[in-house]
């Protein structure tokens, strides 16, 4: 386990919820941030801002320096090549909208098969269905099977039908199910069909190298990994950016404009239209440091020791019932959903909020995967670097007492 | 634990006029798509009263009990009544405030009734 002073570093975490000390469980949503990367934010401001890659005065020349710089610490995060490669959005769901628009809109024509998987988010499952409606493509999903795994038999399957995009979701923002992404990504480029992949619940959480997956797209978000919200990562190899059309127009993506006519600006800058989100770029950068600081991989250990721990306090909750695997921990992330056969999920959120414990209860945004599974909503706990397993007894006694409370 | 108190909880729990009426009933259903809740209702009016209400379906305590008192309320009343039931007075039924958050669980089962009661209204014009 990651020492707890790290918790010190959390303005957040001392605060009081209805009388209690706060106990965050809703990291899959979204992550509290550090001082430093507060601290940085201000800094910006205070000492650096300005428009970017548009003056050659003092301010402007910084203000490019710090955005640049939290793209090269990025790539680096990620093992990229370059920092060509990476392209700033608002977030996660942007960036695989990016890649609908551009090569969804530009290389996919009628009856193209779009291959996805029954485990995604909305944002890797609406954008295709625009991009079916626009251009007559197939979109199939890889279905999930009994023990929260991806049915890779009935992937191989739709794999001879030759797709010209596999897109999938790395960790499973319900079920926790880590899916093998370097084995559907090799399988995916043998057919000939190029990968996005989802990461925005992997890269906050582990170690993430672009090389050794070789997707050739990787989306995920600033806001669940520590660093300011209005910050998503498009991640794409260089090669294939080249050859895309931009996503938006307007000002910085352009290299020489008449009225009939426009040329496009080098990577990444071509699919960065306006101005940017300039200081949560620079505090993202500062996110970059402090994550690495800590080390992914103990991030990841961290977890994997408390999610264990959890679920084995869980299952002797009476009544609750885990929705993903139980045993693997070996392969799932930080989060468990779950539903309790006396209360709501609903209920059961309102009832922890009340013990200062924050949870998520809904649909998360997975709405055909709940339904697959005859379930209207679940709660989910979802942890991170700065959980402990004391928390962890604090949710299971509240738990208990909602189980008592409904069940009586 | 004021939202959970004894009373809802007993309405929840054992939730009143649950179930279907089988003949001469209008039904209409509604749901919050965000959180699941679902509820059908089943009435039927005689006379420009309720005669007869029951509800069925599957949500949270503060969904559930508020329709279980909202049928008890309304059984027997004269529609006209029923057509001036506001958020106000599920509120008072429940004997809590009800947060922002969890208002769309309070009011289903009154959207449901109040659609409902409405088209019967226009129905008599």
């Amino acid at each position: 386990m990651l020492d707890p002073k790290i918790r010190d570093d959390f303005p957040i975490l001392s605060l009081e919820v209805n009388g209690k000390p706060l106990v965050y469980f809703d990291n899959a949503a979204t992550s509290q941030k550090p001082q430093a990367v507060i601290d940085k934010l201000v800094e910006y401001y205070e000492t650096s801002n300005a428009n970017i890659h548009r003056g050659i005065h003092y301010l402007s020349e910084k203000a490019t320096e710090g955005y640049e710089e939290s793209k090269k610490k990025v790539a680096r995060f990620i093992n990229a090549k370059s920092y060509k490669e990476i392209i700033y959005t608002r977030n996660a769901t942007e960036s695989i909208n990016l890649v609908a628009y551009t090569l969804g809109l530009s290389s996919l024509s009628k009856g193209d098969l779009v291959i996805s998987t029954e485990m995604e988010h909305h944002s890797n499952i609406i954008p295709w269905q625009i991009i079916k409606k626009h251009k007559k493509i197939d979109v199939e999903f890889v279905p999930v099977r009994d023990d929260y795994t991806l049915d890779i038999d009935e992937y191989k399957k739709l794999l001879q039908r030759k797709p010209k995009l596999v897109t999938f979701v790395h960790a499973s923002n319900v079920l926790g199910t880590i899916n093998p992404a370097k084995e559907i990504t090799r399988l995916a480029h043998k057919a000939g069909a190029f990968v996005l992949i989802d990461g925005a619940q992997s890269v906050p959480h582990m170690k993430i190298d672009v090389e050794d997956i070789d997707c050739d797209f990787l989306a995920f978000s600033s806001h669940k990994m520590c660093g300011p919200t209005g910050i998503g990562v498009l991640y794409g190899k260089q090669e294939i950016l080249e050859e895309l059309d931009p996503f938006m127009g307007g000002g910085d993506m352009i290299n020489h404009v008449t009225y009939e006519e426009s040329t496009w600006n080098k990577l990444p800058w071509k699919f960065e239209a306006g101005t940017p989100n300039i200081a949560d770029a620079v505090a993202f950068g500062a996110t970059v440091d402090y994550l690495e600081k800590i080390g992914m991989r103990d991030i990841e250990k961290h977890e994997r020791e408390l999610v264990s721990y959890a679920l084995d306090k869980m299952k002797k909750v009476k009544g609750l019932e885990i929705f993903g695997q139980d045993d693997r921990v070996e392969s799932r992330g930080g989060m468990v959903a779950f539903t309790l056969k006396y209360a709501h999920p609903h209920d059961v959120a309102q009832l922890l909020d009340e013990e200062g414990i924050a949870v998520r209860s809904g649909h998360h945004c997975a709405q055909p995967l709940h339904e697959k599974f005859k379930k209207s909503t679940t709660s989910r706990a979802s942890f991170y670097l700065y959980n402990t397993k004391e928390e962890v007894d604090k949710m299971i006694a509240a738990l208990d007492r909602v189980v008592e409370l409904f069940h009586s | 634990m004021d939202l959970y108190k004894k009373e809802i909880l007993d309405h929840y729990k054992n939730p009143r006029n649950f179930g279907k009426i089988k003949t001469e009933a209008k039904s209409t259903h509604g749901e919050n798509p965000s959180c699941g809740d679902s509820i059908n209702m089943d009435i039927v009016f005689k006379q420009g009263r309720i005669e007869n209400i029951k509800f069925s379906g599957d949500g949270c305590a503060i969904a559930i009990a508020a329709a279980s008192m909202l049928t008890e309320k309304v059984k027997g009343m004269k529609i006209v009544d029923v057509a001036d039931i506001g958020f106000q007075d599920i509120q008072k039924l429940l004997g809590v405030e009800v947060s922002h958050s969890r208002k769309n669980c309070a009011i289903l089962a009154l959207n449901v009734l109040r659609k409902m009661v409405l088209q019967e209204l226009k129905q008599q014009k």
